[in-house]
């Protein structure tokens, strides 16, 4: 079965991972920018991040066949500091024609304080100028409730935002319907202790049906598993799911949001 | 989507709910038999516990707001210590 994974780290990950992706039935992978475990220096260091997640992954990713696609932002983590993200905001329109950019993301808040906001706010507006798709990254743990409602609230705030045009990441079962009833996507992560198990994730679809949600590993630089959306299939097959449902949720989903990006294509340019 | 029937629920994830309930039951000893203070962790953790016996099947929902950050406002700086999975650390 093919399958899209919509949210993977893979700089962080080796280049035997993209070989087990495709493997395991996995057509195009798409990489929001995140944190890299430590702050960067400045934005020379975001800059050459760019550039890797613009030119070297998709090369990378091609060896196995593998479509590789990119978000661009500065990460929420990085946000405290106002200084240093209007720096690497203005450094990102000069990306976004390049073919494998689908927009900005991943965006969103990590402690929920003021500065992250405003960061936040700079990233929407600069996605509504450029009229850009946008992926959102929620809180951890105990932060992801009330970050959650302050993201929604920025994003309807923006009379720009069109919110299907907005996939909220990270999702879980207090958060999903918050999410969904804003008329937005959600993306639900498949990462071990802090996020979804395949089980939860699964529950999570039969309770709210599999409309606008899709499934990702968000695998990076932490204990995480780049096979974690297989996994989940094979665990919807062990339900007795049909091939038709599995396949709506791993691969068109995914595929019916990008396209709303033209730049997301899955043949070969 | 089509959903299991109890009986097939049962036999996918018994044992392993029972596994896992086994290891918070060890878990609330091993915090019972060590020295020291509890903190505001354990007690979200009991917190959380008691959504358990709840008769809705949203009990994740609950488990889950059981250790969430209610406030509304959001904080003036991001502190350098990440998320611990319960609020009321203070940071
Ligand atoms: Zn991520």
């Amino acid at each position: 079965m093919e399958y899209i994974e919509p949210h993977a780290h893979m700089v962080s990950r080796v280049t035997d991972d993209y070989e087990r992706l495709a493997l395991a039935g996995c057509v195009a992978v798409c990489e929001p920018a995140f944190w890299a475990g430590f702050d960067r220096g400045g934005p020379e260091g975001f800059h050459d991040y760019f550039r890797q997640l613009t030119e070297h992954e998709p090369k990378r990713a091609a060896r196995f066949g593998l479509r590789h696609f990119c978000w661009l932002c500065l990460n929420p983590k990085e946000a405290e500091d106002l200084t240093l993200a209007a720096e690497v905001l203005a450094l990102i329109p000069q990306f976004l024609e390049r073919p494998n950019v689908l927009g900005i993301g991943e965006i969103g808040l990590n402690k929920n304080s003021r500065n992250e906001l405003r960061v936040l706010e700079m990233h929407v507006d600069l996605a509504a100028r450029h009229n850009q798709l946008i992926l959102v990254h929620t809180p951890h743990l105990e932060d992801k409730l009330k970050g959650t409602r302050l993201i929604l609230d920025v994003l309807k705030n923006d009379r720009r935002i069109r919110p299907e045009r907005v996939i909220i990441d990270h999702v879980e079962e207090h958060t999903v319907k918050l999410v969904l009833d804003r008329g937005h996507w959600a993306g639900m992560t498949l990462y071990p202790e802090t996020k979804c198990s395949p089980a939860r994730a699964i529950d999570i679809l039969e309770t709210f049906g599999t409309e606008r949600l899709w499934l990702n590993s968000a695998c990076d630089w932490g204990v995480s598993d780049p096979l974690a959306v297989p996994k989940a299939a094979l665990e919807m097959r062990r339900r007795g799911h049909r091939l038709a449902d599995i396949e709506r949720v791993l691969y068109h989903n995914p595929r019916r949001f990008l396209s709303q990006c033209p730049k997301f294509r899955l043949s070969a340019p | 989507m089509k959903r299991m029937t109890r009986r097939q629920v049962l036999d996918l994830y018994f044992l392993d709910a029972r596994h896992k309930l086994i290891e918070i039951a060890a878990f609330l000893d091993r915090v019972g038999r060590a020295s020291g203070r509890e903190d505001f962790r354990a007690r979200a953790f009991r917190r959380a516990l008691r959504e358990l016996n709840g008769r809705g099947n949203d009990r994740a929902r609950r488990v889950l707001l059981a250790f969430s950050d209610l406030t509304t406002e959001p904080i003036p700086k991001a502190t350098a210590t990440g998320a611990c999975g319960a609020a009321g650390g203070g940071g």
